[in-house]
């Protein structure tokens, strides 16, 4: 895994930075040695304001290492690590692991780092569809219930920075979509840069503005699009990989709402489902979730499908 | 009021269970209790050292198990052992230890047993002062530390990914520890002072909603447990760190008990209005 040649990387597909926006977090060939192994070695990254950047790899590949470098819980052992002073920072963590005796409540966790109202509490639950778990135990959570909470203590800090150690673990398919979606409105609404991990290539790819893949180093980075026709990325992922993009960026036509109706991209509703979910044949269709009804009818482009046919 | 030698024991036991409580809360929540057993053994250490430099006993003792403490921190860290084993390994040294130094010093005559297991006929004054102007400051320092160290008991990764810096909080709480067994060790002895801080907490847990009702209760429990193990000391003439510990043990059941439900519907009547 190591990286003998220690150039600088310039990716075919890193996203322009102009100089005077300011960035939130940067390494510079950072890596990090546990005894005569490193973890992950010679990582370049930079998140500026209103950008996800979005590490993939498969198990063990450096990337919540990385993700610590950033956020400066690891000192990188080689390399810098760099945050813009005063840097407030929003962290769901991959693991959280709460002892039985410590009783500790959903509401009581969303005012663990900073002191937040009941109001915007339920603001924030209710953004991740967990708002009926306000009062709930933490250690009766299931794992994905726990993904929604920790996501909703970390938007309520309104952070400048968003990291996401595998945001979705657990979260179930209909879920998941409506977390990323949710994910890419925090970015535009708060303004905020997200760096997210991921194992789910799926469907992190159409969210992105940048990908850098990691196995011990980083093996390619670049655009969601740029990525999945790199070599190395199908080495590292396989030939299903290339259909990556395509299975997520496919479009809904149609909406079930909590009361088992459904809304037709029109804005039509009908008391049941027409079958054919959506007008091309990827599979996943768009449930409510909590109540609240995530409507992606706005998404149609059709020039990105027809890449989307390449792609795959 | 404090001629009394019981009257003494009492009011020093009290003190002591009140600022365990809260303590022992974040023992038991950062699963640490095999650490408190390697701080408060190393402070038999603690007393030979002061025995054989003929200095305060209590000052002693809180310097070697800060040092114990962050040497503890330190070889964690490291990541060379594990820390289970590591704990074992400093815990059982530190008493044996100590139980030799005391052996060599013939010259002094020590109650073995009274420090091992406590002995309430050995409180002083100065003990007394020492143990609510220490335990004063412990709980001060602790209310200020309050958020920053639940945040990093919660997740320390989450803590100092969000700036908290855990690193710091971690070692003042684990000064604190060492303050604690400090001035608990006349009272309950070497062997029994993590009971002190973990029972309580564990029989508060049953009774509490809240992190901060939990540290409450649990001081109250300690205290509870100290006044009716002191009693029982006196009448049944037992030593009194066991007998404190086996009332504390006592009160724990009562709490697992289904009347156990009845305390906890008054505790979260008498709190329930609190968030």
């Amino acid at each position: 895994m190591k990286q003998p040649d220690l150039k600088p990387e310039s990716g075919p597909g890193l996203a322009p930075v102009s100089l005077q926006e300011p960035v939130l977090v940067r390494l510079e060939r950072a890596g990090i040695r546990k005894g005569a192994d490193w973890l992950v070695r010679g990582v370049d990254l930079t998140v500026s304001p209103g950008e996800i950047v979005t590490l993939i790899g498969p198990n063990g590949s450096g990337k919540s290492t990385t993700a610590k470098m950033a956020l400066g819980i690891l000192k990188p052992s080689e390399g810098r690590a760099s945050r813009r002073p005063g840097l407030k920072v929003g962290y769901v963590p991959q693991k959280l692991a709460i002892d039985w005796t410590l009783p500790l409540s959903v509401q009581r966790f969303l005012r663990l780092t900073n002191p937040l109202s009941d109001a915007q509490c339920r603001q924030a639950l209710e953004q991740t569809g967990a708002a009926r778990l306000m009062k709930s135990e933490m250690r009766t959570l299931s794992g994905g219930e726990l993904q929604r909470v920790m996501l909703a203590r970390a938007i309520a800090r309104h952070p400048d920075l968003l990291v996401l150690d595998e945001p979705v673990q657990g979260v179930d398919y209909a879920g998941e979509i409506a977390i990323y979606d949710l994910i890419s409105e925090i970015r535009s609404s708060l303004g905020c840069g997200i760096l997210m991990i991921s194992h789910d290539i799926h469907i992190v790819m159409a969210a992105a503005d940048q990908i850098i893949c990691l196995n011990g180093h980083v093996c390619c980075r670049g655009t969601p699009s740029d990525v999945s026709k790199s070599d190395s990325y199908h080495a590292l992922f396989g030939a299903r990989a290339g259909t990556a993009l395509a299975v997520y960026e496919h479009h809904h036509d149609h909406v079930h709402l909590a009361d088992g109706q459904v809304r037709h991209a029109d804005g039509s509703l009908c008391s049941d489902c027409p079958g054919d979910h959506h007008d091309h044949t990827a599979e996943g269709h768009d449930h409510s979730m909590d109540g609240h009804v995530t409507d992606t009818t706005g998404r149609d482009e059709a020039g990105k499908r027809k890449d989307l046919g390449n792609a795959g | 009021m404090l001629d009394d030698f019981f009257t003494r024991a009492l009011v020093a036991a009290v003190g002591v269970a009140l600022v365990a409580g809260p303590l022992g809360c974040f023992i038991i929540w950062r699963r640490m209790a095999y650490f408190g057993d390697t701080l408060s053994h190393a402070a038999l250490l603690g007393v030979a050292l002061s025995l054989l430099l003929e200095v305060n006993t209590t000052l002693t003792v809180a310097v070697v198990s800060v040092i114990v403490a962050v040497l503890l921190l330190f070889l964690r860290r490291s990541d060379t052992l594990s820390s289970d084993a590591l704990l074992g390994l400093l815990s059982h040294s530190a008493l044996a230890l100590g139980l030799v130094c005391l052996a060599f010093m013939t010259w002094v005559r020590v109650d073995l047993l009274g420090l091992l297991f406590g002995d309430i006929l050995a409180v002083t004054r100065i003990d007394i002062a020492m143990i609510y102007g220490g335990g004063g400051l412990v709980l001060c320092v602790l209310a200020l530390i309050w958020r920053r160290l639940f945040a990093a008991t919660v997740s320390p990764d989450l803590a100092a990914g969000e700036g908290l810096q855990p690193d710091r909080t971690d070692l003042v709480f684990m000064v604190l520890t060492a303050v604690v067994i400090a001035i608990s060790l006349k009272i309950i002895g070497a062997l029994l002072i993590t009971a002190l801080l973990i029972i309580p907490a564990a029989a508060a847990r049953r009774l509490s909603s809240t992190p901060e009702q939990m540290a409450v209760v649990a001081g109250l429990t300690g205290a509870a447990s100290a006044v009716g193990g002191l009693y029982a000391s006196l009448h049944y003439d037992t030593p009194s760190g066991p007998s404190i510990v086996v009332a504390a043990m006592v009160l724990f059941a009562v709490s697992l008990v289904p009347g156990g439900l009845i305390v906890r519907r008054m505790v979260s009547k008498t709190r329930g209005d609190r968030p």
